[in-house]
């Protein structure tokens, strides 16, 4: 009877009880060839707007840059996208299907958004490998962490990695004692080693060298088109040697958008720039 | 036989008068004198418990002005009588010689062996009447507040027929307190009265009444009365009295709470300034605010006459030694340990170790008491059911001031500018020209100071030992915590709220339980405002 | 073996592990085997010092496990220690039956003092060993588990935990104290009279217990060797030094210290169990705050992330704490004082920091 087929159904093997589906965010959905919408975000901190009804929105396989005066709520919008801040309002979705307001920190990295910092932060203490392998990308629970060992296409995707960020070299060598440029190199290294689908990365090019920053500028219009990237930065040389879309920030909200060249010549903006 | 026992008798109380006589110098005799008086003591020394009852009456309405120390010192059972004789004496001292002092002439009769007198025994019957008496004597004492006491003693052995005493007292009586006091007698009074309208009046005029013996009157109206319109209303006006004494409970549990959160106050608020402005977690903080109690004592000992002076000399002091130590510690050791504050947590711990063996060195491990002086002492009589002490009002006012000074301090002064520059961007104060190296010292000299000032807060409050401190660094640590980093107004609301909480806790769950209900608390608090109470907004740095 | 190969790299791990195993075989051998009055005797009051020693050396390892590779400055780790302490004191107490001052069969004597009717129910099932182990187990962890889910949750981190651990065994101190808790009040639990059916008044049953110290410790050291080697190890120093790198990579930061903080109290919570038939009382000191800071400067003594700097700081101290305190016993506080000041100011690395060889361009 009905008893004996709800026994049936209660125990069949090709499906787990509810409680036992691991809750893993839905997959990335990119249908509409938009991997980030950020809509009407709004925080204040103690009275201060900084991120003032802020709309963005960045295409699947676009280089962005952006750009603002100090304090025109830049790294506020990444503290946002990474789950570091909580926004008083508005909305935050990673293509269709992922709303960043809901996760942490871990899940949003899971997800595929990786993060450089405006300050290079490695982990000094450790060897290049070891920093490439902990961002590696894999379980990230506890006991498998606990447990795991370097496979040998692990190892090829470091070794890819390595090869990447120019970093062969010195793998292992102390992070701590790399040079300030280099260290940017291991952190968008370790960026990778995540597998992102968006990358969003702050000043990339401060502190390095003439010929450091072509690098870098190379490195970044590579990984375009397989990857979204956001690049927030100062030097303007390196802005137009790398973008075709810009982004400007000002006061919490985009002032414009556009070509390099439309954004030189965009009246608001050279005031917001030189009126100051 | 009989007449052997008649001389040996005779023999003894010549004996007894040559004795005094000897010790005198001349005989005693009553200066003056008051038959009725005579009468009352010649029936105290009777041994039989109901002449003694009568004497006390007669004593008491005597009238004579030597009555009421007679009535006290029988009461106290210093009264006696030399034996074999009917000379009545006060004892003084104890051991196998006594001084005695003569009850008529209030001369001294030098001292005498213990053996050759006898106590004047009373029973609780007489003890009961006793105190009654000693209140009607009292009640026409001219100094009001003894009239009051005398009145509140009164009430509990109230009769009907004190009613007519009442009512001429009330006549002539011009202090309102004292008159309000014998209205709640007669009304008393009138709770018994046959007459059912009587008992709706007294009803009428004890509403709201907190004296004790109201409340238990009215319990045993409800358990006889008969009438139910008056049962009704006794058990409106009871339940009227008891919201009243609840309400009055609720507010000596407030005063209580907020006593103790000024204590955690002054504690904490020299952590907040350290640790809210350098960063720095002091673990020797307890220790500071020991050494500041410790220099109370001193200077208490150093001047054992101005108990007073002492302690307002103490103030200064002690904020001077706190903070030249709390100076010391910073220079010696925590700048070298600056934005380590996990190092600088234990090299402090190990210097609140190294103070507290020091103190035990020097004034031993037992505790010290300090004294309060006499303006400090004593309790603040609000109504019957509510009184404050006066030391926890001065402490918590203390406390009070001490938080407006420092507030003061940190806004006004140019030295408040710098330390306030300094907490919030180092490196952008250093550039504008402050010298963060002597503002840091100065800061941690001023939370220091303030933990010393708080020492001799404390010493008011409990012993002074080398443990004192100890106590009071995870309290402080909690209030910081709780009422948000770099935020003075944060330690006030959060030190007088643990305060509060603390003391609401306690009757459910005791003192040990109350700690930890709080801590537990306070776990859970942070885990839903990680920042406490007011937190310092700003962007969250990358 | 993968912890072999750890080991091999760890050469001061070697020398430890090696000098712990020479000490386990040859004082047990030094005690029984060799007679009274030869040089090479060791009496048995040295060797339960020696297993105290050893006792806390595991201890020190749990606290070097959480402070100095995960950043976590416990100051409640003693809480954990005199839990576990607690629960095999309360099976040895179970054990003493009827033997105790009261004659009572059930009830332990200081239950039958309070004029207690019946064991509470917390007391039920200790008079099993495997019960009572389970419990050393449990207990810490269950603690541990909670405390740090909420602490760790809340981000709470630096000397705010610092303070919250201390807190935590400082509450526990209050409550143990109380008569009502039904674990001794002010008294503990002591007068044990045998483990497991043997004495614990014998040499042999006292070799025992060394023997079970020495063998504890020693997987204490390969177990944290091991975790410290592995990737989550490698993790542990890197949320030690940048932990919002570690989240922005992925790794749920509270989760991997919540059971790192949970392994290295039942670390604690066995090195108590063991600790108390050696010394043969546990009482509510083992809860004060200074015993577990106490707990802390060996570590920082003896060098912290480097597991053998705890073994051996752990020894060092606690030798010269046992030698100051019957010689100078005014001393010892300020000498322990002066030791967290100079060790945190001078020797940042520790003793063990001195011999080490710099590491690679740090």
């Amino acid at each position: 009877m009905s008893v004996l087929e709800s026994m049936r159904s209660f125990m069949r093997r090709d499906q787990v009880f509810d409680f036992l589906i691991p809750d893993v965010p839905p997959n990335l959905d990119l249908t509409h060839g938009v991997i980030l919408y950020l809509e009407n975000l709004n925080v204040s901190f103690d009275g201060f707007k900084a991120i003032n009804d802020l709309n963005l929105y960045i295409d699947d396989g676009e280089l962005r840059c952006i750009i603002g005066p100090n304090g025109a709520g830049k790294t506020t919008m990444m503290d946002i996208i990474t789950g570091k801040t909580k926004p008083d309002s508005g909305s935050a979705w990673f293509g269709q299907e992922i709303n960043l307001l809901d996760m942490d920190e871990p899940e949003i990295a899971t997800a595929g958004i990786g993060r450089k910092f405006q300050k290079p932060t490695v982990f000094e203490q450790h060897r290049v490998i070891d920093n490439l392998e902990l961002a590696m990308a894999g379980d990230k629970r506890v006991w498998p962490t606990l447990t795991a060992h370097l496979n040998s296409a692990e190892q090829d995707r470091i070794n890819e990695i390595l090869k990447i960020i120019n970093l062969e070299e010195h793998f292992s060598r102390r992070a701590g004692s790399l040079s300030h440029g280099q260290k940017q190199w291991l952190e968008i290294g370790m960026l990778l080693m995540q597998n992102p689908k968006l990358l969003l990365v702050d000043e990339p090019a401060a502190g390095m060298t003439h010929q450091e920053m072509d690098q870098t500028a190379e490195l970044l219009t590579s990984l375009a088109g397989t990857h979204s990237v956001v690049v927030v930065e100062h030097d303007m040389d390196f802005v137009r040697s790398i973008a075709n879309k810009v982004t400007v920030l000002h006061q919490g909200s985009v002032l414009a958008e556009g070509t390099m060249d439309e954004i030189q010549n965009n009246q608001q903006v050279i005031e917001v720039y030189l009126g100051e | 036989m009989t007449l052997l026992f008649t001389r040996q008798h005779l023999f003894l109380r010549l004996f007894f008068f040559c004795l005094s006589f000897w010790a005198m110098g001349h005989p005693c005799l009553a200066t003056e004198d008051n038959s009725q008086l005579s009468h009352g003591l010649s029936q105290l020394i009777q041994g039989n418990f109901q002449r003694k009852e009568e004497a006390v009456k007669i004593i008491a309405t005597s009238g004579d002005p030597r009555a009421e120390q007679i009535l006290q010192a029988l009461l106290a059972g210093k009264l006696y009588r030399i034996k074999r004789k009917d000379t009545l004496v006060y004892k003084e001292g104890k051991g196998k010689k006594v001084a005695i002092t003569s009850v008529l002439t209030g001369e001294s009769l030098g001292t005498v062996k213990k053996r050759a007198i006898k106590k004047i025994t009373i029973n609780n019957a007489i003890r009961g009447k006793l105190h009654g008496q000693l209140a009607l004597i009292n009640l026409k004492n001219p100094d009001s507040q003894i009239r009051l006491q005398a009145v509140n003693k009164l009430i509990p052995t109230l009769s009907p027929k004190s009613a007519g005493t009442l009512e001429t007292l009330l006549q002539t009586e011009r202090n309102d307190k004292v008159r309000e006091a014998l209205m709640t007698a007669r009304a008393i009074i009138g709770l018994r009265d046959t007459e059912k309208p009587r008992r709706l009046e007294a009803l009428d005029n004890l509403q709201g009444n907190l004296t004790p013996s109201v409340k238990n009157e009215l319990i045993r109206l409800l358990t006889e009365e008969q009438d139910k319109e008056i049962h009704n209303k006794a058990q409106a006006t009871l339940n009227g009295i008891q919201s009243k004494i609840k309400l009055y409970g609720l507010i000596e549990k407030l005063f209580f709470g907020l006593s103790l959160g000024s204590v955690l106050v002054l504690a904490a608020i020299g952590l907040a300034i350290t640790f809210g402005v350098i960063g720095v977690i002091n673990m020797a903080h307890g220790e500071l605010i020991m050494l500041g109690a410790y220099t109370t004592y001193v200077i208490q000992q150093l001047m054992p006459n101005a108990i007073g002076t002492a302690l307002l000399l103490s103030i200064p002091a002690a904020f001077i030694v706190s903070g030249a130590t709390g100076i010391l510690i910073e220079r010696t050791v925590i700048r070298f340990l600056y934005g380590r504050p996990l190092e600088t947590l234990l090299a402090t711990f190990g210097i609140s170790l190294i103070l507290q063996q020091t103190v035990r060195t020097i004034f031993s491990p037992l505790n010290r008491s300090v004294s309060t002086p006499a303006w400090m002492s004593g309790s603040l009589q609000l109504n019957p059911v509510l009184s404050l002490t006066v030391n926890r009002i001065t402490i918590l006012v203390f406390a009070l001031m001490v938080f407006a000074g420092l507030y003061m301090t940190l806004k006004k002064s140019s030295i408040g500018l710098q330390v306030r520059a300094a907490a919030q961007n180092r490196s952008m104060a250093r550039a504008m020209g402050i010298k963060a190296a002597r503002v840091d010292a100065l800061t941690f000299g001023l939370g220091s100071g303030i933990a010393g000032i708080a020492g001799v807060a404390l010493s008011q409050l409990t012993n002074v030992g080398p443990n004192l401190g100890q106590s009071y660094i995870i309290d402080s640590f909690m209030v910081v915590v709780f009422g948000g980093v770099g935020n003075l107004w944060g330690t006030l609301v959060g030190g007088l709220t643990l305060g509060v909480a603390n003391k609401f806790f306690e009757p459910w769950t005791g003192a040990v339980l109350a700690k930890i209900v709080i801590l537990v608390f306070i776990i859970l608090f942070i885990q839903k405002r990680p920042q406490g109470l007011f937190p310092q907004k700003g962007r969250a740095g990358a | 073996m993968v912890v072999l190969k750890y080991l091999k790299q760890d050469r001061g791990g070697m020398i430890t592990l090696g000098l712990i195993a020479l000490l386990t075989i040859a004082v047990p051998i030094c005690n029984l085997m060799v007679p009274e009055g030869n040089v090479f005797h060791v009496s048995t009051f040295t060797m339960t010092l020696l297993g105290k020693y050893l006792c806390y050396a595991l201890l020190a390892l749990a606290v070097d496990l959480v402070w100095g590779y995960l950043g976590i400055l416990s100051l409640g780790h003693g809480a954990f220690f005199s839990l576990g302490g607690y629960a095999m004191g309360m099976y040895l107490m179970r054990q003493i039956g009827s033997r105790g001052v009261y004659g009572n069969p059930l009830l332990p004597d200081f239950m039958v003092f309070l004029n207690w009717e019946q064991l509470p129910w917390f007391w039920q099932g200790f008079q099993w060993f495997w019960f009572a182990m389970l419990m050393v187990v449990l207990v810490p962890a269950l603690l541990a588990f909670v405390f740090g889910w909420f602490a760790f949750r809340s981000r709470v981190t630096g000397v705010y935990l610092s303070i919250m651990t201390q807190a935590l065994t400082y509450a526990l101190l209050l409550a143990f104290y109380r008569n009502e808790m039904g674990f001794g009040g002010n008294n503990g639990l002591t007068d044990f009279k045998d483990i497991l059916g043997f004495s614990l008044q014998a040499d042999a049953t006292r070799v025992g217990l060394f023997i079970a110290s020495g063998v504890a410790l020693a997987l204490g050291y390969l177990s944290c060797l091991y975790i410290t080697r592995s990737r989550l190890g490698r993790l542990c120093t890197a949320i030690r030094d940048q932990e919002d790198r570690v989240r922005f990579i992925g790794f749920k930061v509270e989760n991997i210290k919540l059971w790192i903080f949970t392994f290295s109290a039942i670390l604690a919570g066995v090195a108590g169990a063991l600790y108390v038939p050696h010394v043969g009382i546990i009482n509510p000191n083992e809860f004060s705050p200074l015993a577990s800071i106490e707990m802390v400067v060996w570590v920082a003594v003896g060098g912290r992330a480097t597991l053998y700097g705890a073994v051996v700081g752990a020894i060092m101290v606690n030798y010269a704490k046992s030698y100051l305190t019957v010689a100078m016993p005014d001393a010892w506080l300020f000498a322990l004082g002066a030791l967290f000041v100079l060790v945190t100011l001078l020797l940042p690395r520790g003793v063990t920091g001195l011999v080490r060889k710099k590491e690679v361009d740090a």
